[in-house]
């Protein structure tokens, strides 16, 4: 091992000659944390292509990883981070990605393999943590994304419009409802009204954990809404806390009929279509 | 114990119900009554939305009260927004300059045990309101 001080071309130089062993120690140390959740051959070819994007990077003579000759460098690792990040790889898994390069770079110059001056390879890991912190934020981002999809996947399945019975809808409202949620399930509420011809519409509202200002309006709207289509609307689910508390901040309801609990507001729709529940006499 | 204090930024949707969620869980720590819970975490729901629609975003402190036997919960929201002209219109029911019913401020004070409205017209506005467990 020659210690000499490092000028730009000695790196690339030995990234060059050293490019078949380090790039093979590189998926070799990649593969093991990953335990074949990524296939050998496909890890070789991601690893080997940002292999040659480092490399024409460093040959540019620039170390500064935000530079123009780094661009498919950061293209190729930010897609990498991206796929490892919704795949649910950890943060580890993604980042050791670049960090194993800098292990195969120093095993291999330990071993005096290849020529590796101090400061190249001291330039070298900086490089790579460079890479590394952008491979992180990368990842962060694509995770944030996932977060997002979710809660939009969410706001859909959280506000399901069920068929009680022939004519009757529910809607189970649960959590939080803020203006996007609402708007979802006067939607839904609507379209099932229109779909199914049902005359009665029940919004239960046992799920929600407080009922403000913000959250009355919406109710009052959705079911004004549904009145303008000729529907009944009852909302259900109305708990004695919550009960107070709506007289505490001084909402009125009007003349839309509440029930305490889901089945009070089903007997209330049947009735008004005209069904009588009644218990079935033993012995006849 | 962690600390009886929690300081939260209004800026969005989500931290309305962040304020919810950490009011409520100083509520049962303040060992405060269901319904009571249920008035303090709907009053500062309104408080904060109003922090956020009307002073343009601001802070709400969260803070655990203790004296002598009881216990309470102290909530303030404070902006740095446009303040408020007329008090008594602010609090009467059924006015708003905005879009809601016009219920929040003051219903939010008839679900508190004290309740304190500073303003000043270009220079923001704090709300304090104060629940005790009974």
């Amino acid at each position: 091992m020659t210690i000499e001080t490092g000028r730009p071309d000695n790196l690339a130089e030995l990234l060059r000659a050293g490019a078949p062993a380090l790039s093979a120690r590189w998926v070799e140390l990649v593969a093991a944390p990953l335990r074949g959740r990524v296939s050998a051959p496909e890890l070789e070819r991601e690893l080997t292509e940002l292999y040659a994007a480092v490399l024409a990077g460093v040959e540019s003579g620039s170390r500064d990883v935000q530079a123009a000759p780094y661009a498919e460098t950061r293209a190729l690792l930010s897609d990498l981070s991206r796929r490892r990040a919704r795949a649910g790889f950890t943060p580890t898994e993604t980042a050791i990605g670049v960090f194993a390069l800098k292990q195969a770079l120093f095993e291999l110059v330990d071993r005096a393999e290849v020529d590796g001056s101090l400061g190249d390879v001291a330039a070298f890991s900086l490089l790579l943590d460079n890479l590394g912190l952008l491979t992180f934020e990368t990842y962060a981002k694509a995770r944030e994304e996932v977060i997002d999809e979710q809660a939009e996947q969410l706001l859909e399945l959280t506000t399901p419009v069920v068929k009680l019975w022939d004519g009757v809808l529910a809607v189970p409202l649960v959590g939080t409802l803020d203006s996007a949620r609402t708007q979802v399930v006067m939607e839904k509420l609507l379209e099932a009204l229109v779909s199914t011809g049902a005359a009665h519409a029940i919004i239960d509202i046992t799920g929600v954990l407080a009922v403000d200002t913000q959250v009355a309006q919406h109710l009052l709207k959705t079911v004004m809404a549904a009145r303008l289509m000729g529907a009944e609307c009852t909302i259900s689910g109305i708990r004695p806390h919550i009960a107070q508390t709506i007289v505490g901040l001084g909402i009125e309801f009007g003349d839309i009929t509440t029930k305490a609990s889901l089945a009070d507001a089903l007997r209330h729709a049947l009735r008004r279509s005209g069904v009588d529940v009644v218990a079935a006499q033993r012995g006849r | 114990m962690s600390a009886p204090r929690e300081d939260i930024p209004i800026g969005a949707d989500e931290d309305v119900v962040r304020v919810r969620q950490i009011v409520r869980s100083f509520a049962q720590r303040a060992k405060l009554s269901l319904v009571d819970q249920t008035k303090l975490v709907t009053a500062t729901s309104e408080l904060a939305r109003n922090t956020l629609t009307y002073g343009g975003g601001g802070t709400a402190v969260v803070e655990l009260l203790g004296e002598g036997r009881r216990q309470g919960v102290r909530a303030s929201f404070q902006d740095e927004g446009p303040g408020i002209p007329d008090l008594t219109l602010a609090l009467t029911d059924g006015w708003t300059s905005g879009r809601g019913m016009g219920l929040g401020l003051s219903g939010a004070r008839r679900l508190v045990d004290e309740f304190d409205l500073d303003s000043e017209v270009g220079r923001g506005t704090t709300v304090t309101v104060v629940k005790w467990s009974r």
